[in-house]
């Protein structure tokens, strides 16, 4: 028999509900509450204790909440933590997500939670911690337990686990290599019809990090504006060697006053297309001579006077990233509060 | 990318790209459609002066996540 321990907040642990959510770290002997449904559908694990604490105090002292889970965790000699479900509670998923990540590291124990995807507990696990998506509230208690159980029962056998979609858990963001029964051929012009037929689908699920778009420009006759492209625009016989596909960097280059791309001073060098027309006027890629003369009518405050540029093609996306940080880190320090990017 | 980072540090950002898609795979949450691969922003003057008040007024806009707008046709 394989000793578990399942982690609570203190409405799910019987504690009490947001008035208790300041209790600290407790242990309860056995199952309780959601971990009584939980046992009842294990088969050769056993929860032996259930820790629990409240979803305030964890969040507002979450150092002192982990040093002590893990304390009364380590006296338990666990084979196996269990957190959940948590359904679409903020707080209580990502404190679920948080000592988990922690367990596992510390303790080196298997360990899984169930939560609702969009949990910001699934952004705290950043892949580390098994995740059993759920409803996203309680009425999905009993489809969710059998669930946990299986996985539970999959972890601790010691096997290894096979894709999400098979063994019913949240993608953890990597990839592993396995023989398909198809070649990529077949399998894109399978995909081709299914969506001539009206199905669009996808082998690889889309990724979670979004950026929520910031308020808009309260002023853009006050603003300063910055123009950035992925298109490749660098000064003519480009100097400093930007690459034509799979950049490594990116530049920055002083405008000095200049109000327009010319052609002849200035050019794309980017791989992904064909060049000519840009280069017959490098403002279709890059409107310096469009925004300044915006900024002359008063409907711009200012135009920054660098432009930053990259190649967009072939990049890969932690490099993309990347840029992108640095990038964002040079025009806040230029105070620059309005972004035109142009790509292809 | 470099859409999402730069809104990441608060700076409203607007895409002109003629692969909107791609964009809003790539997390832009701003998007002017350009006409076409080799010329984001059109071929003569008239058309570019369109585009970008266009991606100037996205700008000045509330929008919901990866939002693409469309310039119209003279």
């Amino acid at each position: 028999m394989v000793r578990a321990v399942h982690y609570l907040n203190q409405f799910f642990a019987g504690l009490g509900g947001e008035e208790a959510a300041e209790t600290p770290p407790t242990r309860l002997e056995g199952a309780v509450g959601p971990g009584r449904g939980l046992a009842a559908e294990l088969q050769g694990v056993e929860i032996v204790a259930t820790l629990a604490c409240g979803d305030d105090y964890f969040g507002e002292h979450e150092e002192q909440a982990l040093a002590s889970l893990v304390e009364l965790l380590e006296a338990e000699r666990p084979g196996l933590l269990v957190a959940g479900p948590a359904f679409g509670s903020g707080r209580y998923g990502h404190a679920c997500a948080r000592f988990l990540r922690t367990a596992s590291e510390r303790l080196r124990i298997p360990v899984l939670a169930a939560m609702h995807e969009e949990s910001p507990g699934v952004g705290t696990a950043e892949g580390k911690v098994l995740i059993v998506p759920t409803a996203v509230n309680v009425a999905g208690m009993r489809d969710a337990l059998p669930r946990m159980a299986r996985l539970a029962e999959a972890v601790v056998s010691g096997r290894e686990l096979g894709p999400p979609e098979e063994e019913g858990y949240l993608p953890r963001g990597f990839r592993r290599n396995r023989f398909a029964p198809k070649p990529g051929a077949e399998r894109a012009v399978d995909l081709l019809l299914a969506k001539l037929a009206g199905e669009a689908r996808s082998e690889i699920a889309g990724g979670f990090d979004r950026v929520p778009p910031p308020a808009p420009v309260p002023d853009l006759s006050r603003a300063l504006l910055a123009l950035v492209t992925e298109a490749g625009c660098v000064p003519q016989g480009n100097p400093d060697r930007l690459p034509t596909i799979r950049a490594q960097g990116w530049l920055r280059y002083e405008l000095a006053g200049s109000r327009s791309l010319a052609a002849g001073r200035y050019e794309s060098v980017h791989g992904g297309f064909d060049v000519k027309l840009a280069n017959e006027d490098p403002n279709r890629l890059v409107p310096l001579d469009t925004v300044s003369e915006l900024a002359d009518e008063g409907r711009l405050g200012r135009v920054h006077d660098v432009l930053y540029t990259t190649t967009g093609n072939g990049t890969p996306v932690a490099s993309a990233t990347r840029f992108g940080r640095e990038i964002a880190a040079e025009l806040k320090e230029a105070g620059v509060e309005a972004v035109l990017l142009s790509g292809t | 990318m470099l859409a999402k980072e730069i809104e990441r540090a608060g700076v409203p950002t607007v895409f002109v790209t003629s692969l909107p898609t791609i964009a809003t795979m790539v997390g832009a949450n701003r998007i002017v459609r350009g006409p076409a691969i080799t010329h984001p922003f059109g071929l003569d003057e008239a058309d570019r002066r369109r585009i970008v008040e266009r991606a100037l007024e996205m700008l000045e806009t509330e929008v919901e996540p990866a939002t693409v707008w469309e310039v119209e046709a003279e």
